[in-house]
């Protein structure tokens, strides 16, 4: 019987975003966010690096963090499933031993840089 | 206009809203349900709509609930619910089912709330317990003061102190109905509902709009 419960609940659960690539800790990453400013709707781009991703199926995120401008280290969560995110362009991966890149939040400057990883 | 249905809390899930902002929502798994009696005022002193929900074997049932039943000539159902209206609009052996409920407008949902045993004052009330530091022992969690002294030399009626919490009757009001499904019977509303999941509730047009 709870099968049949939370089998009812995931029908009305969102589907997956097809415009999102498999994600891995570390990966490089281009966001594609629809804002809507106003009644006119356009698409800013957030390029950082995955540092954490948390598959709670229909809540499923990931965090991307950047440096901005003057060196401030800028972390912005996402609803993978969010209607919000037009597409992902993964641009290159990371070289990681770990799921979570918190350590991250602690370097600065090349100190912060992530090797690449070809596959 | 009567509006009411029985059902079945599912869980907790969120949706994207039309801006792409993620609700909450609670499943209800409602209806369909049958109505099984109309009261009236000159024949039961009040004016209401029973209604059935969940059909079960005819076994499950006392012969007084399945002739009840039979007489408006409906199959056996486990639960009956009445809802007070002045207008029925609705007969005997009439299927209801969430198409009566709109996306965008307001319910109350009505539910045994989770029993949660015999609950201290901090837990049941809110209180702040005492002090952690400065040499205190023994009085973490305690109530405090219950009174004062000679005067008035008891304990006012209705102080509250620890005592069982939950399993009782709460309703969340003023909730806001996030999707309908007819052909699965869900209707799903915004933020939480009392119960646990696979809990019966009873959905009801909203009183305070």
């Amino acid at each position: 019987m709870g099968r049949i419960m939370t089998d009812l609940i995931k029908s009305i659960e969102a589907p997956l975003n097809t415009n999102i690539p498999e994600l891995m800790p570390g990966d490089s990453v281009s966001v594609h966010v629809k804002i809507v400013e106003g009644d006119r709707e356009r698409i800013q781009e957030f390029k950082g690096t995955i540092i954490a991703l948390s598959n709670k199926s229909n809540q499923e995120t990931f965090t991307v963090r950047r440096i901005a401008s003057n060196g401030i280290g800028v972390e912005r969560t996402f609803l993978r499933r969010s209607p919000r995110i037009d597409k992902v362009v993964v641009e290159r991966h990371g070289k990681v031993r770990r799921a979570k890149l918190f350590y991250l939040r602690e370097k600065t400057g090349k100190k912060a840089r992530l090797k690449e990883k070809f596959s | 206009m009567f509006k009411g249905l029985i059902g079945k809390k599912l869980g907790m899930t969120q949706v994207f809203g039309e801006d792409g902002s993620a609700v909450p929502v609670t499943i209800i798994e409602a209806g369909p349900c049958f109505v099984t009696q109309i009261r009236t005022l000159n024949k039961d002193g009040y004016s209401a709509v029973q209604i059935g929900f969940e059909e079960v074997k005819e076994k499950k049932l006392t012969a007084g609930e399945v002739g009840h039943l039979e007489r408006a000539k409906l199959p056996p159902l486990r639960i009956l619910r009445e809802f007070r209206t002045s207008t029925p609009e609705v007969k005997e052996g009439d299927k209801v089912d969430v198409s009566q409920f709109e996306v965008g407008k307001r319910v109350d949902v009505i539910g045994m709330s989770k029993g949660k045993g015999f609950a201290g004052g901090v837990k049941r009330h809110g209180f702040r317990g005492g002090p952690v530091t400065h040499g205190q022992s023994d009085r973490l969690r305690g109530p405090g003061s219950i009174s004062s002294t000679t005067t008035p030399g008891r304990i006012f009626k209705g102080k509250r102190m620890a005592g069982h919490m939950g399993n009782e009757r709460v309703s969340s009001q003023n909730l806001k109905v996030v999707l309908v499904d007819v052909e699965k019977n869900l209707i799903g509303v915004n933020g939480s509902v009392p119960g646990p999941r696979g809990g019966l509730v009873v959905i009801k047009e909203a009183r305070k709009q």
